[in-house]
């Protein structure tokens, strides 16, 4: 047993109206690396909120005892000062800036009346090495890919002089490779005596990395695993998220009842350029068919041109320079604007919900309709009575848990939103849906209930073009798996074939035959 | 009480409008409440109620603005003196060749904003500084004072005088009368709207609402009415203000087309990809504000009689601050035409109560920027206490 860094003890916060937090303990010994999971909406974020100060002392019931000290932060400065720093989900650098501006901004080095620049790059340079990246620090941050940028924000972090570590979700938004090795660094800054608490929705890196476990659920902590003393895998992790067990977390498809046919979507060497690089390929020569009644997985790591694929099929949304033939039903297509994919019933839904797929700050009702607002007027003018009573039908149907479909967007759960950007989609009745990461950062909960629509959606005989950059899904929802990487189509094969291993196998190969 | 609280703050504005009118009637000893202030707070106005529809579809798309309508006011206004008095064209021809002007700088605007993505305050910066030097610069090569006038009585007749004039000067009864028959088409549409939602089953608002929301709006029709047929009849120019009002009204809460504009200003992206030509609403937005600027010209120089280098000074910052006043988000995404009548409305009561009770003219300015600030902060504390419930 180490000496307890932290103790939070009997942690309650209350929103009106909600306990987000009743009555929660928790404990961090020093050194160790301490993983806090949880579905959406479990507590988690709160709870590192109030250790952080954003929640100032008085907000909150109970005490936060660290390094033996009872601690009222008033705001975020006041605990780091004291060594507790967070680095949150979204990134908070300024694109502009260079690498070694954005590691002192609010903490820079120099007199009170002016920045010792010189100090400022030369200090910097001492923290990126230390988290192993090899850029220059006066290489400005627009210039370096998001795997780097998270590199800098731990820089950041340790220029702060940090002793308790808060990760949120430090990896949704890299890829296989860099997520691996910023779990590798966490683990050397471990041997080195740093504390760390991760969030993470991950659990294969919860099991890579974690001392110990704490389960979060609806406000309180569940259970704390400790991963030296007890075998711990995803599937008792989730148990305890969930409070139940979950034996199969990828509803099974019956295939008597759904029968793939014919060919409804065929793409012939596909090649998109970059929009602003005119001279770089971001999609190369692709060949893919979608049958009726199919899932087709479409599997690679962030920055392998998926995303870019997806949206320059519809109606040519992305890139520059599109070549390459779309045949919809075995007749050629020329998709020039996103209306005349639709008209084509084709949808994407896009895997950035909030940036480009929803209107946070309408309600679901018109959010519902926003694609086919043809189907809820006439002549331009809405029946708002048809329009609700779509919304309500899309609500019920996807099982949206909101008090109203006059809720707006922004106030509902991640996996909630989700629903809402699916029921957009599937109101322009659509034959072929491409599905891009749909289950991105929503909990256990919501991912089944969206393979679920999945699995009705080929029933009905649409076809369906999953997205994703996590393999066991993959394997568990696609009836046959395009493999993709910098670009191409390095390897295709049948979901009953599939495993990790021969998937990651088929990307170094196709690596190393560069 | 929680949702007496909750009406009271939906109809803050309107409340805070209301106290505003009754300190000023009390202040002026009654002089605010006469015919003639009640005609003269909608004419002095009537400007900013036209403009302020246009400014509001162009904010709803993301808080854009257009900055050039006070300048294109002058020079339109330059033109149509030029048509009408120094050339004698028709008055007919010269209205249509007036709004030929705003739909090509409309065009010109829209396929800037639109399609050049140049950001509208730029865009529009442009013509605020050149179109008052054009203006100005026409209306003194055609005339030795810099003004053009008097216009044709005709022209005058469409814009500004009054409707129904009788010959009983004291009180006009015409004029009451289709404020009574306006009453009734309210309080009418209101029951209607309500009976049609309760028999399909929808949530609607409770029989006492409705009661009481159509007793307010019938009591303050007919009390307009009352003071406008006592001050000689409906001012011509409430009628435009009124069809523009409604015509938006309709626009922005039953079309699909006016749904686009509130989803572009929530979330432009997402818009585009749910197969809406986004570029094609922005186009509209800014040609539809020129158009809106030539309607608001006709009024402006039919009030003046006559064009002038001064016209139109400042109306963008007064369209802008009516919005704001009324609650259309800075942002874009939100904002109704009603918020912005009642935000046009408290300025036009503001001023007009200060004239009354002889406020300086910098404290006027002064009063209204505070104003101004303050309808934003409570915007944004509204907002911010919304999200956290």
């Amino acid at each position: 047993m180490g000496r307890i860094l932290l103790e939070m003890k009997n942690i309650t916060k209350t929103f009106p109206g909600v306990k987000a937090l009743d009555n929660v303990n928790f404990q961090v010994e020093e050194g160790e690396i301490h993983a806090l999971v949880g579905e959406n909406g479990a507590g988690k974020s709160t709870l590192m909120n109030v250790l952080s100060g954003i929640y100032p002392f008085g907000t909150y019931e109970g005490d936060i005892i660290y390094n033996g000290e009872v601690c009222q932060f008033q705001k975020i400065t006041d605990s780091e000062k004291r060594g507790i720093v967070i680095i949150h989900q979204e990134l908070a650098l300024v694109p502009q800036m260079s690498i070694g501006e954005n590691m002192f901004l609010g903490n820079e080095r120099g007199s009170k009346a002016a920045i010792n620049w010189d100090e400022t790059y030369s200090e910097a340079d001492k923290y990126l090495k230390m988290v192993g990246l090899s850029e220059s620090s006066r290489v400005l941050i627009k210039d370096i890919g998001t795997g780097k940028q998270q590199l800098v924000e731990i820089a950041k972090a340790l220029a702060k002089n940090a002793k308790l570590l808060i990760l949120d979700e430090p990896t949704s938004s890299l890829n296989e490779t860099d997520s691996r090795a910023l779990l590798d660094l966490m683990l050397e800054f471990k041997k080195q005596g740093m504390t760390m608490i991760i969030i993470t929705h991950k659990l294969n890196e919860v099991v890579y990395v974690a001392d110990k476990i704490t389960v979060v659920r609806d406000g309180s902590t569940v259970e704390t695993l400790d991963c030296h003393t007890m075998e711990i895998d995803e599937d008792r992790i989730i148990k305890g998220m969930v409070g139940r067990e979950i034996t199969d977390r990828f509803p099974k498809r019956d295939k008597s009842i759904v029968e793939i046919g014919d060919i409804n979507m065929e793409v012939k060497d596909w090649t998109v350029y970059h929009p602003i690089y005119a001279e770089r390929k971001v999609v190369d020569n692709v060949n893919m068919t979608v049958k009726k009644g199919e899932v087709v997985g479409i599997y690679g790591l962030m920055g392998a041109g998926r995303t870019e694929l997806a949206m320059s099929i519809f109606g040519k949304s992305y890139g520059s320079d599109i070549s390459g033939k779309l045949l919809i039903k075995g007749k050629e297509v020329d998709l020039k604007s996103p209306r005349a994919a639709i008209n084509e019933k084709l949808a994407y839904v896009t895997e950035d919900r909030k940036g480009n797929g929803l209107v946070l700050s309408n309600s679901i009702r018109v959010n519902t309709s926003l694609a086919n607002m043809v189907g809820v007027s006439s002549k331009g003018v809405i029946d708002m009575d048809k329009e609700y009573q779509v919304a309500v039908e899309y609500k019920d149907k996807l099982k949206t848990k909101t008090p109203s479909v006059e809720q707006n967007v922004g106030n509902l759960s991640g996996g909630n939103q989700q629903k809402v950007l699916l029921a957009k989609w599937m109101f322009t009745d659509p034959d072929i849906l491409i599905l891009d990461e749909p289950t991105r950062g929503i909990d256990v909960g919501a991912k089944y209930e969206i393979y679920c629509i999945i699995n009705d959606l080929v029933r009905e005989g649409k076809s369906v073009v999953m997205i994703s950059s996590e393999l066991p899904e993959v394997i568990g929802m696609s009836d046959r798996i395009y493999i993709m990487n910098e670009g191409r189509f390095v390897g295709e094969m049948k979901a009953e074939d599939a495993t990790q291993e021969n998937i990651m196998a088929c990307i170094l190969q196709a690596g190393r035959g560069e | 009480m929680a949702k007496y609280l909750e009406i009271l703050k939906k109809n803050a504005m309107l409340i805070v409008l209301v106290l505003v009118y009754v300190f000023f009637c009390i202040k002026t000893g009654g002089s605010m409440f006469s015919p003639m202030n009640f005609n003269a707070l909608i004419t002095q106005n009537a400007y900013v109620f036209i403009l302020a529809t246009g400014m509001l579809m162009c904010m709803l798309t993301g808080g854009n603005i257009d900055l050039s309508c006070g300048s294109f006011v002058c020079l339109v206004g330059a033109v149509g003196g030029i048509l009408m008095v120094v050339k004698n064209v028709n008055p007919g021809v010269s209205i249509l060749l007036m709004l030929l002007v705003g739909v090509v700088y409309g065009c010109v605007l829209g396929f800037l904003v639109a399609y050049v993505n140049i950001p509208p305050w730029i865009a529009t910066l442009a013509g605020y500084l050149a179109f008052r030097g054009w203006g100005t610069a026409l209306l003194s090569a055609n005339s030795s004072t810099g003004s053009i006038g008097p216009f044709p009585k005709s022209f005058l007749k469409i814009f500004s005088g009054k409707l129904f004039e009788t010959t009983i000067k004291e009180f006009n009864v015409i004029c009451f009368a289709v404020g009574i028959v306006a009453a009734v088409i309210v309080v009418v549409v209101n029951f209607v709207t309500r009976a049609g939602k309760v028999k399909k089953g929808y949530e609607a608002d409770s029989l006492i609402a409705v009661i009481v929301k159509s007793a307010l709006s019938a009591a303050v029709i007919i009390l307009f009415a009352y003071k406008l047929a006592k001050a000689g009849g409906i001012p011509t120019v409430l009628v435009w203000v009124v069809a523009i009002v409604l015509i938006y009204s309709f626009i922005t809460s039953k079309t699909t087309l006016g749904r686009y504009f509130y989803t572009i200003g929530g979330n432009k992206e997402a818009t585009r990809l749910s197969g809406v030509d986004t570029r094609k609403i922005m186009f509209f937005a800014y040609l539809n504000m020129a158009v809106i600027t030539v309607i608001t010209t006709y009024v402006v120089i039919a009030r003046l009689q006559a064009a002038n280098s001064t016209a139109g000074t400042n109306f963008e910052m007064d369209a802008i601050a009516a919005c704001v006043v009324g609650g259309v988000s800075a942002y874009g995404g939100s904002g109704t035409v009603f918020g912005m009548v009642i935000g046009a409305t408290l300025i036009g009561v503001i001023n007009l109560g200060m004239q009354l009770t002889g406020v300086d003219a910098d404290w006027q300015k002064i009063v209204k920027g505070m104003v101004l600030l303050g309808a934003v902060v409570f915007d944004i504390m509204a907002a911010k206490k919304n999200a956290t419930k």
